[in-house]
């Protein structure tokens, strides 16, 4: 492959461009960091706060505690999360059925993506945790735990089955006539033909999702479960100091972070497969 | 001489180990009507998007005007506002009207006046005999109206050089008539047009100048009575053949 003389200088140009880029990001990015260093370390208060947030004893003392509340999230999270998908997706189903005799079963599925759609999580989260145990019923636990996964699950499932929903109905009409076509009964179309292609479209949301769902199991500490955000409660009544609640905080992000990058895995993969880019 | 509004020097373009430009040198002058024939892989779309700058090139220049609008430090952006290019399948924004199509690129990108956009973009669709699908949506349009209206929305700023890549191949037989009529009369008051294509018999009658691409190279040049008629290479004859084995001459 011979290159002529122009094209050479050419790329020696833009060579040239793509350094200079990047040496104006590093640039930025070092006096946005010393800006940012200097406004919080000068700041009156921040001796106080570097005491009573930032305690690398305090956090390497409560860490065991802390950690093993967060293994209790991991697996609220695990379980959570397969249930979610997989009622999700039978809702959304629900939700797409056509003709009459199925009006009650959409209008029921309905319903239920409006009713806990719209309510904030902690109040499904008291509603179930300490409402249905007060009713006494046989058969109903009173673990704290799982009655705190079941209000995650009843709202995760609302949002989960809409994006699902939004999947199904971006797979154009003519897939579907494809799918019938060649004699696929409508079951199998939706199993074979549109699900696959609703779900790679709604991918990132839902990993979005995920993220957020990661997050919010933190949230059955209300309840009673000594889980991270429990954990780190208990330590710092104990030390009166905020350090745990850092920590803990800390370890979600670090929690969240492999699931973003597998996101973002996820979509390349798909691009690259189905050749676009 | 003048300068030519278009040059192509010495165009090289790869997508990996392929090589689809392979060294094109090419001049369109101002009121020429250039038509590129070839088979489907012989470069015609690669150069034609090269020209437009939505390819980045390998090797060589694109002039415009005179002005290499190929180097890197020219705005590309800016290059484009004097060419207008139609694709094969239309590429009309679903979600505005034909109104607003037309009138985007005079409004947000040559700060025309709105008012003053649409009473131009009205005229062209009115030439068109599309003036009652102003406030329609392209969807709702047949592919000829749609490319029709593609043509006006590249039209709509009076680029120097038209580029049209194979704009009736994705078009019903009996909607391609409608479409080529517009190039004919576009080509009639002496717009300077490059277009790739496979209407062989449109190229006879329209084009001042066929060239024919095979392998990414310009294997020959010149009247379409000549290159279509008597072809000097094996190659274009060949290709000419299975063109009338196909029926399509």
């Amino acid at each position: 492959m011979t290159v002529s003389e122009l094209q050479r200088e050419r790329l020696a140009y833009k060579r040239f461009r793509s350094r200079r880029s990047t040496v104006v990001a590093l640039l930025s990015t070092l006096v946005f960091a010393a800006v940012a260093y200097a406004t919080v370390t000068g700041a009156p208060g921040w001796p106080r706060v570097r005491d009573s947030f930032f305690d690398v004893d305090v956090a390497w003392r409560a860490l065991p505690a802390v950690l093993e509340g967060l293994w209790l999230n991991l697996r609220v999270l695990m379980v959570c999360g397969v249930l979610i998908v997989v009622l999700a997706l039978g809702v959304a189903a629900l939700r797409t059925l056509r003709g009459p005799v199925w009006f009650p079963v959409r209008a029921l599925a309905t319903g239920y993506v409006d009713l806990f759609r719209g309510m904030p999580l902690i109040l499904t989260l008291y509603l179930v945790g300490f409402g249905l145990p007060a009713l006494r019923l046989t058969g109903v636990p009173n673990d704290y735990v799982v009655l705190g996964g079941a209000a995650l699950v009843l709202t995760y499932t609302a949002y989960v089955a809409e994006v699902f929903r939004a999947g199904i109905e971006s797979v154009h009409p003519s897939q579907v006539a494809a799918a019938r076509s060649l004699g696929l009964g409508p079951r199998r179309t939706l199993r074979l033909v549109v699900l696959p292609q609703a779900v790679r479209r709604v991918l990132p949301a839902l990993l979005n999702d995920f993220v957020a769902l990661q997050k919010d199991c933190g949230l059955i500490s209300v309840l009673g479960a000594v889980d991270a955000v429990r954990a780190a409660q208990i330590e710092q009544a104990r030390t009166f100091n905020f350090t745990p609640y850092v920590l803990a905080g800390l370890l979600f992000v670090l929690l969240a972070v492999p699931s973003a990058r597998f996101a973002d895995a996820m979509a390349r993969r798909a691009e690259r497969r189905e050749g676009r880019r | 001489m003048t300068t030519p509004v278009l040059s192509v020097r010495n165009l090289v373009k790869r997508y990996g180990p392929h090589t689809v430009l392979d060294g094109v040198d090419l001049d369109v002058r101002e009121h020429e009507v250039v038509a590129l024939i070839g088979s489907s892989g012989s470069g015609k779309s690669t150069l034609l998007r090269c020209v437009n700058l939505l390819e980045e090139l390998d090797d060589g220049q694109v002039l415009l005007d005179g002005v290499d609008v190929s180097d890197p430090r020219v705005d590309a952006d800016v290059a484009r506002r004097g060419m207008g290019i139609v694709f094969q399948a239309f590429n009309l924004f679903p979600h505005m009207s034909v109104l607003d199509n037309i009138t985007l690129a005079p409004r947000v990108v040559h700060r025309v006046p709105r008012g003053e956009a649409e009473r131009t973009a009205l005229e062209l669709l009115d030439r068109m005999g599309l003036a009652d699908k102003a406030r329609s949506y392209p969807d709702r349009l047949s592919g000829g109206q749609q490319q029709r209206v593609a043509i006006a929305r590249s039209l709509a700023y009076s680029p120097r050089l038209l580029l049209l890549d194979e704009i009736t191949s994705a078009l019903d037989p009996e909607l391609v008539g409608e479409v080529l009529a517009l190039v004919r009369e576009l080509a009639g008051q002496g717009r300077t047009i490059l277009m790739a294509t496979h209407e062989m018999g449109f190229a006879r009658q329209v084009a001042d100048r066929v060239c024919f691409l095979d392998g990414g190279r310009l294997i020959e040049s010149g009247p379409p009575a000549q290159v279509l008629g008597e072809p000097e290479h094996e190659r274009t004859r060949q290709f000419l053949r299975r063109i009338i084995e196909a029926g399509r001459l």
